[in-house]
């Protein structure tokens, strides 16, 4: 398979999928009018990852703001991988980057954590 | 004719910082968002009240943006005119920001909201975070991608009530005003 590649924009997260070392990083900003257009590339190029996935995958969420709209496509992202995991394929695990006074930013990761049934590292970074 | 120093006035003493009245574009929540964040460091706030301003200004915006749309498809839809500007400004007192919006919905809408509004206003920091996760791991998703998390969401940011008001303009159309306060 190709590597993943987004370009970030003031608006939306630069998203790279690296096949070859199975790493998804997300990295940015995520506010934009309309989120499901935006992540479209990602969740198909996801459902082309499911019928060859590597034995581990590695997923590094690094926003430094994040809009509704694209929360619930990050879930959705998330929930792919979820069912990745699940056909025992894949062991996936999901860092969660946060800075270290955002609290709002931390607890946004627990509450994917509570909902999606993958490994969640939550990963504090200095501002 | 306006009384421009009227105007001044007023938003003097309310210590606004930015306001806007027109059309909302993708292009112009860019813009703001530019505009904000640099008086925001330029003002050396604090990263962690910079944040929550910031998140509450993108949901307050992009809901401004998908709604004022909506009223404007079914204005074309009934060949009527359509009142698709909104207003909203920034206001800064002490240390606390004001962010006030304030557009046109559909009056057939008004029940709806009003009733999510209240459900969320009688709900404490933790009822917060459940319905946010209930409404987040459920499947309905708007067109536009809303959801309906934005107002849970500036509910939980600003942790304070959202203080809301619904004027009967005409039958089909009423003027929604939202006043969120982030200290």
């Amino acid at each position: 398979m190709e590597t993943l590649q987004i370009e970030g924009t003031p608006k939306t997260p630069s998203i790279k999928f690296d096949y070859h070392n199975a790493l998804l990083e997300i990295k940015g900003r995520s506010i934009p009018e309309n989120s499901i257009e935006f992540y479209k590339p990602l969740v198909d190029w996801l459902d082309k990852y499911s019928s060859a996935p590597k034995t581990n995958t590695n997923v590094n969420i690094q926003l430094e703001y994040f809009n509704t709209s694209s929360s619930k496509c990050i879930l959705d992202v998330f929930k792919k991988l979820e069912s990745i995991q699940k056909g025992g394929a894949s062991h996936v695990v999901i860092n969660w980057y946060y800075e270290a006074d955002d609290e709002d930013m931390l607890e946004a990761g627990e509450d994917y954590q509570a909902i999606i049934n993958v490994p969640f590292k939550m990963v504090q970074v200095e501002e | 004719m306006l009384d421009i120093y009227d105007f001044y006035d007023k938003m003097e003493r309310n210590k606004i910082v930015l306001s806007f009245k027109g059309d909302i574009t993708s292009e112009l929540i860019t813009s703001i968002l530019q505009i904000m964040e640099s008086k925001l460091d330029n003002l050396q706030e604090e990263p962690k009240i910079k944040k929550k301003v910031y998140n509450v200004l993108v949901e307050c915006l992009q809901n401004l943006y998908h709604h004022t749309d909506e009223v404007a498809q079914t204005a074309i839809a009934m060949d009527n005119i359509a009142p698709r500007s909104a207003i909203f400004m920034i206001g800064k007192t002490g240390p606390e920001y004001t962010i006030l919006t304030g557009n046109y919905i559909l009056t057939e809408n008004v029940g709806k909201l009003k009733d999510k509004l209240d459900k969320i206003n009688l709900m404490d920091k933790e009822q917060l975070k459940e319905y946010y996760k209930e409404t987040l791991s459920n499947d309905e998703f708007s067109e536009k991608g809303g959801g309906g998390l934005g107002m849970i969401d500036i509910a939980r940011k600003s942790g304070q009530k959202l203080n809301y008001n619904f004027l009967a303009v005409e039958n089909i159309y009423s003027f929604f005003s939202l006043n969120i306060k982030i200290s």
